[in-house]
């Protein structure tokens, strides 16, 4: 495919759905109290830029911390359970568990416990994200050839020089494509751990003009979130491309 | 320097049928400096032959006395986020030196290897023949006095593995290392080695051992390496 048509061909596929809900608003076969139309939603977004900006600042911080939480977390558990197979077997079922609670069972327990301000959202984001990056983690902890560890044992490399030389760096792979999945869901756990109680953030906006039927200014919102969730993914396909270049070369005189 | 006497070595097999033998009374002397090459169809137990003297495996019956052996494995297996010297210079970092002097330690090797020039290219920037160099490098390097080959040129494509063969052999003229060399290719098996030994399909036994005593550099033209090569090949078929 060219460039040129692969750069063209989801603006089109986007036109295309935009101008079938705009007509299918117009003839009023919705009332805008439900769905605004398109051309309504861009108005918005630009009548009331200060509120969404002002509100978008709260929520870009509780992201990006609780992806930095998230991520460290991940790691170190990742590497607890791939060590131990006791880890594996006591801490691995409940961790599963975990991610079943639905949020907005938990988030309103997490404001009376932590009060309103950016810790329970960050808790929320971190529990939420956490998960996919431990899992893609491990299997990146496991993704490496037995004969490589083999190699390593008759040049006396122990446990420690195994895991640091070998298993570590095969993990950062997982790490970035745990990472970018965690990337989009970090934002949907911001809104609804904001929604549970907040005094600003994206998730707070969104409650308010629903409340108030501002469908429109609704819509901005999350046209906002959504330009930042694929920003945050590009952002980190970016460092993915930089900080484990050797995932996307392959020798082509390997011969398998 | 290697000895093993009657080894055997077997593995829980499939459900039902019971445990599957792959080495059956294996007894082996290597000397110092003397590069045998073990030859046998495929499942004979080759790799297990490796893994005992290296000491990943322990024989289930006979014993294994062994200096310590660096393994050579099949697939080069270079780490992708390493440099070439870094790779060349992986047993040294193990082992203890820091990154200056590994790599102090590895680079005059490179250049003998023919790998000058190369020495921050990566992995997938390297040829195949120059990626089982490098391998090799890494395996000499850990300063073992025995070296485990395991089908070193096995991915290669035949006309590189023709100047592998002969690059190897080289090599191991000036190296004075003691060299258990695993292949299928008998043909490698004669041009490199001192002794071959021949086993026969699963369970492994020595149905051979036969004593190349051919001047190097070998030719693969070369009378008596052919004659030796269908000797090797006669023992390989009465196993069969």
């Amino acid at each position: 495919m060219s460039r040129r048509l692969k750069l063209l061909a989801p603006l089109l596929t986007v036109v295309l759905l935009l101008g079938a809900w705009e007509l299918y608003v117009d003839a009023g076969a919705v009332s805008s109290l439900v769905l605004p139309a398109p051309h309504a939603v861009l108005a918005s977004l630009f009548t009331d830029r200060a509120a969404i900006w002002h509100n978008l600042m709260p929520t870009a911080e509780e992201i990006l911390l609780g992806l930095v939480v998230a991520a460290v977390v991940a790691l170190a558990v990742a590497v607890m359970l791939h060590l131990s197979s006791f880890a594996r077997t006591a801490v691995y079922p409940p961790l599963v568990a975990t991610q079943a609670i639905p949020i907005p069972l938990l988030a309103p327990l997490l404001v009376t416990w932590l009060g309103f301000g950016l810790l329970p959202k960050l808790v929320v984001i971190a529990l939420v994200c956490f998960f996919p990056m431990v899992v893609t983690t491990m299997s990146g902890l496991a993704s490496v050839d037995p004969d490589l560890v083999k190699l390593l044992r008759t040049f006396d490399a122990g446990r420690l020089q195994t895991f640091w030389r070998a298993e570590l760096p095969s993990a950062l792979p997982g790490l970035f494509a745990g990472a970018k999945l965690a990337a989009v869901l970090a934002v949907i756990a911001a809104i609804l751990g904001e929604q549970a109680g907040a005094s600003s953030g994206l998730g707070y906006l969104l409650t308010v003009t629903v409340a108030n039927l501002e469908m429109a200014e609704a819509f901005a919102t999350v046209l906002v979130l959504i330009a930042f969730a694929i920003m945050l993914f590009a952002l980190l396909s970016f460092a993915e491309r930089r900080a484990v270049p050797w995932i996307h070369q392959r020798s082509d005189t390997e011969v398998r | 320097m290697i000895s093993l006497e009657r080894v055997s070595r077997a593995f829980a097999g499939r459900r039902s049928a019971g445990p599957l033998t792959v080495l059956s009374e294996v007894s082996l002397q290597v000397r110092a400096a003397e590069t045998i090459a073990v030859v046998g169809p495929s499942g004979c137990g080759k790799t297990t032959l490796l893994e005992l003297i290296c000491g990943l495996q322990q024989p289930d019956s006979g014993s294994v006395r062994c200096p310590p052996a660096a393994l050579m494995p099949q697939r080069d297996l270079l780490l992708p986020w390493l440099s070439t010297v870094d790779n060349a210079s992986l047993a040294l970092r193990v082992q203890g030196l820091d990154r200056r002097r590994a790599r102090a330690a590895a680079l005059p090797w490179l250049e003998r290897f023919g790998l000058g020039g190369f020495e921050r290219a990566r992995p997938h920037e390297l040829s195949g023949g120059m990626r089982q160099r490098v391998a090799f490098l890494r395996t000499l390097l850990a300063g073992k006095p025995v070296l485990a080959l395991d089908e070193p040129f096995a991915s290669l494509d035949a006309i590189t593995r023709a100047q592998m063969q002969g690059w190897l052999s080289r090599i191991l003229e000036q190296e004075q290392r003691t060299v258990v060399l695993v292949t299928h290719d008998v043909e490698e098996a004669v041009l490199l080695a001192d002794r071959v030994l021949v086993l026969s399909p699963r369970p492994g036994r020595v149905l051979a051992t036969i004593p190349i005593a051919v001047a190097r550099p070998r030719l693969r033209s070369d009378p008596a390496v052919v004659a030796l090569r269908a000797q090797a090949l006669d023992a390989l078929g009465s196993g069969a």
